[in-house]
């Protein structure tokens, strides 16, 4: 018997798109000087609203505005009343909840599943916990009576947009720093809405400001005298762009950058578990995840059936409009990274991997890709080093626990990484080994605002989460 | 009878545990406070600078394995090593120039800072490390794991300064390649001596004498270098050691200590660390 899926989709009219949006500077919308631009909805192509692009002046008034709001304003405030602030951020975040989550899911091709589930919950979740320390820092281990650094300039991605604006914002409002912040150029929606709900909240003016724009916005944001602290979350090649645009200054810098992360998969792993932590992996978010599992190193012992039980998990997945509630994998975020993926995998082709993907059917219009795994990868092909962002996984495997351990530790990343096996010694060998800022034991792609997350060699440095996430914005 | 005639040291570097000269041959004169002739000093080259890297990378697993127990052990018996030999290291300091009472204070201070530090190696993970009140049912964990090869450019200050920077790099399990002072290298070798008796395994830390401006950079720009700290660069080369720091993201401490005798935070030993978060779910 066949059963079908109805679409399940979820109301558009929850959200009221406005046909033009201004830069947030000062507590107020305002136009930008630069060329505006518009941002798609990568589902259908069809353009979603004109927004304005920020350039020197512009970058100039925001960073003006946050120095002011720091000096006179939420510098001085006590942490308890910045705390009642960023509270009540949280809960008009939750209010809002369904509201978010649909934009989130137009403006960036995320599933509603994904965006309403984990994303929004995630922010609210995250300014819930950030205000919580407001009041307590001298508690945090930086000393009794730790500074805040002041202004700082923070750039984000387009994959999780209000996450990483919440990963940014959160932590930088509660320990006393006012911000300025760039959202990426194709998903900058959620982060004006954002600044409504600033507006709602009755944030003092200056203490959040967003400004729009690609990513000339971003160097002068990052490259401006007026700010003490660069946040960047992006790529590693812009990321190392940034360490040198900050070499020589004051400014202090944490930067969350790209990954290759292995997922370990033991003979001895719970496969069935094992198979829908290795979907989570790398379709999660349509593989648009830093942290992605995007190598998958398996037993040889246990590699056939593993990956036929991948295969016709991967079978099911449902790709496909967004906004239905029954959709696994969404839309690729832009034509552009439809490019570059499209480019790996076919290098993945060339270089003589096995390519394979279910038989799926893509809508004609917007940007898709159907989930993909190259199986017979080996460690010198472009698909096992490069971080390709999107849903495909490369197959590797091994032999003994000491190859995995050295396969996984091969490539200039480290951010995060994956084991799956029974056996509780070995988990806990395997993590002591693996050169990542996360390690998931018999899970996956977890976050959670208490949870420290970020990499180590090329894959940046700092983290974010936690009280560990405090570090980067105080004065220690 | 004629009198005795001294027996010189001859000065050389120190790389995975021995004390070779400059791969270049190279030496540079040494002069004491009142310019009069001290020693020839290594003249280190790019060439040594990798071989310090080589050693340091071969030593980094093995010495990032121990136990936090046994490294802050061995760390004590440097401290031991030191107190054996104050005498020395005094005569050392005054030669460079400090007064016999200054001389006395800084060996006695670098002493100590082993000491402090050696306390340390099993408590930064209590300290820098958490575990974390996730919301769902998983074991989440962070504790912190050390960088890999540090660079470090020591400062001026050629005892207590020097302790002061490799201390908190390799206690914690990272392994280090140290410029020492150009104008006040013989400290830095003289405790080269001390280290190589003190159970401190062959490659943990190289010393490396010579200039400043030709080996900072090398060290700054190394791929298989993790992290640089910067506490003896000269002003004007912080902004281009910084940006050669990035071809690999080096975590980078910049210079800014002042005063060597106040006593540490844990800056040092944090800026040196990663935090690696594991989970695991809970239930059957």
């Amino acid at each position: 018997m066949d059963f079908e899926y109805a679409p399940a989709p979820e109301s558009r009219s929850v959200v009221d798109i406005r046909p033009s949006y201004g830069l947030f500077v000062d507590g107020e919308f305002t136009d930008g000087h630069g060329e505006p631009f518009k941002t798609l909805n990568p589902a259908d192509e069809e353009p979603l609203a004109e927004i304005a692009c920020a350039d020197a002046v512009d970058v100039d008034r925001a960073v003006a505005a946050a120095r002011r709001a720091y000096e006179r304003v939420w510098g001085p405030m006590p942490g308890r009343e910045r705390a009642k602030y960023l509270y009540r951020i949280a809960r008009i975040i939750q209010e809002r909840s369904r509201e978010l989550a649909v934009l989130e899911s137009i403006d960036n091709g995320k599933p509603i599943r994904e965006s309403r589930d984990v994303d929004v919950p995630l922010v609210a979740a995250h300014f819930f916990y950030y205000a919580g320390w407001a009041d307590k820092l001298g508690h945090a281990g930086f000393g009794a009576d730790p500074r805040p650094l002041g202004v700082a300039g923070q750039v984000i991605p387009w994959n999780f947009p209000l996450l990483m604006l919440a990963w940014k914002i959160a932590p930088a409002l509660a320990t006393g720093n006012t911000v300025v912040l760039k959202p990426a150029e194709t998903t900058p929606l959620t982060a004006l809405l954002f600044a409504e709900i600033c507006q709602q909240a009755e944030l003092p003016a200056g203490v959040v400001n967003i400004v729009t724009g690609a990513g000339e916005t971003g160097r002068l944001l990052v490259g401006h005298d007026g700010i003490d602290k660069v946040a960047f979350t992006g790529s590693t090649e812009v990321g190392k762009e940034i360490a040198r645009a900050v070499a020589g200054t004051r400014k202090r810098l944490t930067l969350e950058l790209g990954g290759k992360a292995a997922n370990i998969v033991f003979d001895d792993a719970p496969l069935d578990q094992a198979v829908e932590g290795v979907v989570n992996a790398i379709f999660f978010n349509q593989g648009h995840v830093c942290c992605a599992g995007s190598r998958l190193l398996v037993q040889e012992s246990v590699a056939d059936e593993l990956l036929g039980r991948l295969k016709r998990r991967m079978a099911t997945l449902r790709v496909g409009d967004p906004l239905d509630k029954n959709t696994d994998v969404g839309a690729i975020n832009s034509a552009e990274q439809l490019a570059k993926i499209r480019e790996l995998a076919d290098s993945g082709e060339s270089e003589g991997a096995e390519r394979w993907a279910p038989p799926c059917d893509l809508p004609q219009r917007g940007f898709w890709f159907a989930p993909t795994v190259f199986t017979g990868v080996a460690q010198s092909h472009r698909i096992a080093r490069e971080e390709i962002f999107g849903p495909v996984l490369s197959v590797l495997t091994f032999r003994t626990p000491d190859e995995a351990i050295e396969k996984a530790n091969n490539t200039p990343y480290g951010l995060s990484a994956g084991v799956w096996t029974e056996k509780g010694s070995r988990i806990l060998w395997a993590a002591e080994r693996l050169r990542a800022g996360v390690v998931w034991a018999n899970t996956f792609n977890k976050f959670d605002p208490a949870s420290p997350f970020g990499g180590y060699k090329e894959s940046g440095f700092g983290r974010e989460g936690g009280r560990h996430g405090l570090e980067a914005y105080l004065d220690v | 009878m004629s009198e005795r005639i001294g027996v010189r040291k001859t000065y050389k570097l120190y790389i995975g545990g021995a004390f070779p000269r400059s791969e270049s041959g190279r030496s540079y004169v040494v002069n004491d406070a009142k310019g009069r002739f001290l020693a020839n000093a290594s003249q280190a080259s790019r060439k040594d600078v990798r071989d310090a890297v080589v050693a340091a990378r071969k030593a980094f697993g093995g010495w990032s394995s121990r136990t936090a127990y046994n490294r802050g052990q061995i760390l004590y018996r440097i401290a031991e090593m030191l107190e054996g030999r104050r005498a020395q290291f005094v005569e050392e300091l005054r030669a460079a120039g400090a007064a016999k009472p200054a001389a006395a204070a800084e060996v006695d201070a670098a002493i100590d800072r082993w000491v402090w530090y050696a306390g340390w190696a099993d408590k930064i993970g209590a300290v820098a490390g958490n575990a974390n009140p996730v919301s769902g049912p998983f074991f989440n964990l962070s504790t912190p794991e050390p960088s890999g090869v540090v660079g470090i450019v020591a400062p001026d200050s050629a005892l207590l300064g020097l302790v002061s920077v490799v201390a908190p790099a390799i206690v914690t399990g990272n392994t280090a390649v140290v410029v020492a002072s150009e104008p006040a290298p013989l400290p830095a070798i003289t405790l080269a001596e001390v280290l190589a008796t003190s159970d401190l395994p062959g490659g943990v830390v190289n010393l490396l004498t010579g200039r400043r401006a030709e080996l900072a950079p090398w060290l700054a720009s190394h791929m298989d270098v993790n992290g640089i700290d910067l506490a003896g660069a000269p002003d004007d080369a912080v902004t281009d050691l910084e940006k050669a720091a990035a071809d690999n993201l080096k975590r980078v401490l910049r210079p800014g200590v002042a005063d060597w005798s106040a006593e540490p935070g844990v800056e040092r030993m944090t800026a040196f660390l990663e935090t690696k978060t594991v989970w695991h779910p809970v239930g059957v």
